[in-house]
């Protein structure tokens, strides 16, 4: 809610403005502070003082307030920030994008929205310097639900760009929400990738002292100057203490939890490495490795494209017309990869009319496997390509960029049950 | 105006009886210590653009923090792992409810805030606290003084143990609601300042939602004297040494200026310190901790003090700028330090003084330091020492200071700028409307004293013990289970004498819980047993016996009045010629012995009239 008319006119009248030092005498009561921005869930008629104490108090202004300006605020210097200088060292390519790792706080909302250019980023981390030369830039600043194809082929050609250019690897700071669907999205539109992608996120603000988007920046740094791997990942806290980073392959890795710091992880494989944050990397399977010759993005996506979660009772009438509107659409089926008999029939003719559907399983774990029951047959019979052990999210990104490259039906399909990008595993560990 | 000699405010932190300020866990303090984890903390910059201060000072130490996650007093939102979720509305009440009994006005809306704390005490590297009321008073000493603010804020994690770069908390206290208040600096005697904490004390434990016993309430104070600065010693757990804090601290303030005119005397001024690498001067010398951190790769670093002989230990030890000098030191993480006031000693003789004191051409005037570790800390070390030496030509520097266990304190860390608060974002504002108020005012808790005078009248037992039972906590309790006159004696009897005797005699009292005694008084109180022999019920209760097994342990099931009698009859048959001799006389010795034949299966008054009328019965045949 912003101000009420009533508040706002009282305000423009004492030409108050953010900053300024106000008075406000309000029943009885003087109270002297900064005025700050007006919270999102304040009262309407509230304004928010900054008192000496340095505390926040909303004060009602009511009819009878008087609101005078004790003080003009004076414009504030803008601290000079050092450019981080790792002269002589690696060259990393810092992509900014948005999201938690760079962030602060907005007083028009009062919440944490991305804001920081990469470089303020990065001269809050004077560290890196030791670790590489960066050279930080920001493509856009969005939140990462907002980011779509156009997003993800901004980034790949800018990563190809810059790797073909001499860096020895990208940095893509990325809000945590959707960084597995453009780390999935990279990994496709990547070809011949000789240098790593590292995708690196914050699941506390960097406006924290906990924040762990230092440790997580520090550490993509080192990956990239002190290993050989040559893949886009994500690499984020393996547990909760501050201790290691997980380095996730980008067609496996899924945020598992809304909030803590190691939401990703990787599924039905095991990541590809650990970066101790108090030195050394230990690779923990195997990885493709560094290669010369040019990066190419082949970045053509088929947007229409739709991803659905089955569940019982779903409505045939609402999704019979996605099914037949879309070119691909990839189902989270139940269990080994089943839907409802009579989504089966929709699908069939979804699938003669020209519609590719792929099917895998909101069970995550494990793989699909349409030959054991009933309900998989039919599946298959209706021409649904199984997704073997594919995420759902990873089988959708790879969905748009297959039919982005072909139209021939039989190489869709055969790109779909092909792995490309490390997206499909043959086998599961136990443990 | 006159300038008082003493100017002090005091602060006091007091957790509240309810769940934890932002999330569902419990308010318990436990032994268990649950999964750990390990984090760091880094300062941020403020929404102005600078760094704390105080903050900066903490993050040099480059500390790693272990922390311990019992379940049930600790989940993912005191991990800082989750966002906080709304402030606990009971919380806020008691604030204020607190609030309205000082007379205070609430704020329109309440906006809580991160201040920023990156000791470790904190996950998340700051404070939730809020601003709720401001501008109450409070009588003390039949005097009226300020109390400007009121606050609520989250209790900090509890440190458990500390050893080289890493210090461990558990995560139980973290996050259990304080209501935080400040009185205006106007108290002027050391003790006015326990009066003032005494009667805040005692006003909180009137809403009967606070927690007792120790550790619950956190006394800081703020302490001045004409000429010195704010020091603020945090932390006093100890009301009763709330004096002695404010003595010492004067004591030292006044010593401390002193200093200061010594050195404006000698005409001494800041000079940038030179510091000399002495390892190789003192690689042959026996000191325990200079060899020590040599053989370790360390060094021997020192620095004159020109002017400084006899100011940092003098020889009546009434100036100590050296202790001074010490705490800077080990806030950068060595051991200590020496200074040329107190060698030789520590296995540095006079040799290797004068010898040092040739090497850095020092004259009688002048003093040095020395600080033997690792080379960073050894540096950073004596560079704080030397800065604090310096410090001393301004006269009392504005710092925080941790109270001691003798009533001094030592230096903790610069006091706080107000820069180091911004917005909690995570957390929404909250109006506090006119019917909350109202409500809150309708149901104001009555004062401490208006409740003792009506608990003794009502039960009808003595002032003192009233008193007691409130000052204990127990009044609750025991208002529940006085339901008559009787057992209100025994109640208060049971609460203020049988319960701390019994744990003088070693008893667990960890099982005699509220809800323990609520049942042996109910049973108590439906005749199952005497009144004298609550103490075995309760003895058995607390080995974990319930109240029907203990009954029958001691055999004491009330006896039916036929069978008293008969028993009673008997005593008083067996002994007929003592009787005869005493005639009625015999009550007073006959007593002891009924009362064991009968084994607290009738109580002692019943006793003593069945006794009389036996012996009555007896003489009038």
């Amino acid at each position: 809610m912003s101000y009420s008319s009533r508040v706002r006119d009282i305000l423009d009248r004492a030409g108050a403005a953010e900053g300024d030092t106000l008075l406000v005498r309000s029943e009885g009561r003087d109270s002297t502070g900064v005025l700050m921005p007006h919270h999102e869930f304040s009262h309407p008629d509230v304004v928010v003082l900054k008192l000496k104490s340095g505390y926040n108090v909303g004060v009602m202004v009511t009819h009878t307030s008087e609101l005078t300006v004790v003080n003009k605020t004076e414009a504030r210097e803008k601290h000079p920030k050092a450019a981080a200088n790792g002269k002589g060292k690696k060259k990393v390519a810092v992509l900014g994008t948005g999201g938690t790792i760079a962030s602060y706080v907005d007083y028009r909302t009062g919440a944490v929205h991305p804001a920081l250019s990469a470089g303020d980023l990065v001269a809050t981390v004077p560290e890196i310097a030791d670790v590489c030369d960066v050279r930080a830039e920001v493509l856009f600043s969005i939140f990462s639900e907002n980011m779509n194809v156009e997003h993800w082929r901004r980034i790949a050609e800018a990563a190809a760009d810059r790797i073909n250019g001499g860096a020895e690897g990208c940095i893509i700071p990325h809000g945590t929400d959707t960084m597995g669907y453009t780390s999935a999205a990279l990994s496709f539109m990547l070809d011949n990738l000789t240098r790593p992608v590292v995708l690196v996120g914050a699941q506390r603000s960097s406006d924290r002292p906990s924040s762990d988007a230092y440790t997580n920046l520090l550490s993509a740094a080192r990956f990239i100057v002190d290993t050989d791997a040559a893949e886009v990942v994500v690499l984020m806290h393996e547990t909760s203490s501050d201790t290691t980073a997980a380095v996730h392959r980008g067609t496996k890795v899924r945020k598992m939890h809304t909030s803590r710091r190691d939401a990703f992880q990787s599924v039905n494989a095991s990541p590809i490495a650990r970066v101790d944050f108090e030195g050394g990397i230990e690779f923990l399977g195997p990885y493709r490795q560094r290669s010369e010759g040019k990066v190419v993005a082949r970045t053509e996506m088929e947007r229409n494209v739709a991803l659905l979660h089955f569940y019982p009772g779903m409505s045939l009438s609402t999704f019979e017309r996605v099914l037949n509107d879309s070119r691909g659409v990839v189902f989270a089926g139940t269990g080994l990869g089943h839907v409802s008999s009579d989504m089966v029939k929709a699908i069939a003719k979804a699938v003669n009319d020209g519609t590719t559907v792929v099917m895998t399983s909101q069970c995550l774990n494990g793989t699909v496997n349409l030959n054991v029951y009933d309900n998989g047959r039919d599946l298959v019979t209706a021409g649904v390509i199984p997704g073997g052990d594919m995420l759902p999210e990873t089988a959708y990104i790879k969905l748009m960029w297959v039919l982005g490259q072909t139209d021939d039906k039989n190489e869709v399909r055969k790109m779909m049950i092909t792995n490309l990008r490390g997206e499909l595993s043959e086998r599961r560990d136990i443990a | 105006m006159s300038e008082h000699e003493l100017t002090c405010g005091l602060e006091i932190h007091q957790q509240l009886d309810t769940r934890k300020l932002f999330c569902d866990c419990r308010t318990v303090l436990v032994d268990e210590e649950g999964s750990n984890f390990l984090r760091r903390l880094r300062p941020t910059q403020s929404e102005l653009g600078e760094i704390d201060r105080a903050a900066l000072v903490q993050a040099e130490k480059k500390l790693r923090f272990r922390y311990q996650a019992p379940p049930d007093s600790s989940c993912l939102v005191d991990a800082d792992e989750e966002p906080p979720h709304a402030a606990n509305a009971d919380a806020m009440d008691i604030v204020l409810t607190f609030a309205a009994m000082l007379d205070a006005r609430p704020v329109d809306e309440v906006h809580f805030m991160r201040k920023l704390v990156v000791d470790g005490s904190n996950t998340t590297g700051f404070q939730r606290t809020a601003m709720i009321a401001m501008d109450g008073k409070l009588e003390v000493n039949g005097r009226m003084i300020s109390v400007p603010t009121f606050c609520l804020e989250e209790d900090a994690a509890r440190k458990v143990d500390a050893k080289a770069g890493e210090v461990t908390y558990r995560l139980d206290r973290l996050g259990i609601p304080l209501i935080e208040v400040a009185t205006g600096p106007e108290l002027h005697t050391p003790e006015e300042v326990k009066e003032a904490a005494q009667r805040l004390g005692s006003m909180m434990r009137a809403t009967r939602r606070v927690k007792r016993g120790i550790g619950t309430i956190r006394e800081d104070v703020n302490i001045s004297i004409p000429g010195g600065a704010r020091v603020e010693i945090k932390g006093v757990q100890e009301l009763r040494l709330l004096p002695l804090y404010v003595e010492k601290e004067v004591e030292r303030q006044r010593s401390l200026l002193r200093i200061r005119d010594i050195l404006r005397e000698r005409d001494v001024t800041r000079k940038d310190a030179e510091i000399r690498d002495l390892s190789e001067f003192f690689a042959p010398c026996p000191s325990k901790v200079i060899a020590g951190a040599l053989k370790k790769g360390g060094k021997a670093l020192g620095a004159a003090l020109p002017g400084f002989a006899g100011l940092l230990r003098s020889p009546d030890a009434k100036l100590r700028l050296g202790a001074e000098m010490a705490q800077y030191a080990r806030a950068k993480g060595v051991a200590g330090i020496f200074h040329s006031d107190e060698l030789p000693a520590y296995g540095i003789d006079q040799g290797y003084v004068d010898k040092l004191r040739e090497l850095m051409e020092l004259g009688p005037q002048d003093a040095f330091v020395l600080c033997a570790d690792e080379p960073r800390r050894a540096e950073a070390a004596l560079r704080a020492a030397i800065g604090r030496a310096y410090d001393a030509l301004g006269g009392v520097p504005e710092e925080t200071r941790d109270p001691l266990p003798d009533g001094a304190s030592a230096y903790s860390r610069p006091l706080p700028g107000a820069a180091r608060m911004y917005p909690e974002t995570d957390v929404p504002p909250i109006t506090v409307g006119a019917e909350r108020m109202q409500r809150i005012r309708e149901n104001l808790p009555e004062l401490t004293d208006v409740r003792i005078a009506r608990i003794a009248s009502e039960y009808g037992i003595h002032g003192q013990q009233a008193r007691q039972l409130v000052h204990d906590g127990w009044d609750d309790l025991f208002e529940e289970v006085a339901k008559s006159k009787e057992l209100a004696g025994a109640a208060a009897r049971t609460l203020l004498s049988t319960l701390p005797e019994l744990e003088r005699q070693g008893v667990d009292m960890s099982k005699l819980d509220e809800e323990a005694l609520r049942e042996v008084f109910s049973a108590l109180s439906a005749g199952r047993f005497a009144k004298e022999a609550v103490p075995d019920i309760l003895a058995l209760r607390a080995r974990g016996k319930s109240v029907d097994q203990a009954v029958k342990e001691l055999g004491i099931s009330m006896v039916s009045s036929d069978e008293a009698t008969a028993i009673v009859a008997r005593v008083v048959n067996e002994r007929e010629t003592f009787v005869r001799e005493k005639g009625k006389g015999a009550v007073g010795p006959l007593m002891g012995v009924v009362m064991s034949e009968l084994k607290g299966k009738l109580d002692g008054k019943a006793a003593s009239e069945l006794l009389r009328k036996e012996i009555e019965r007896l003489l009038s045949t």
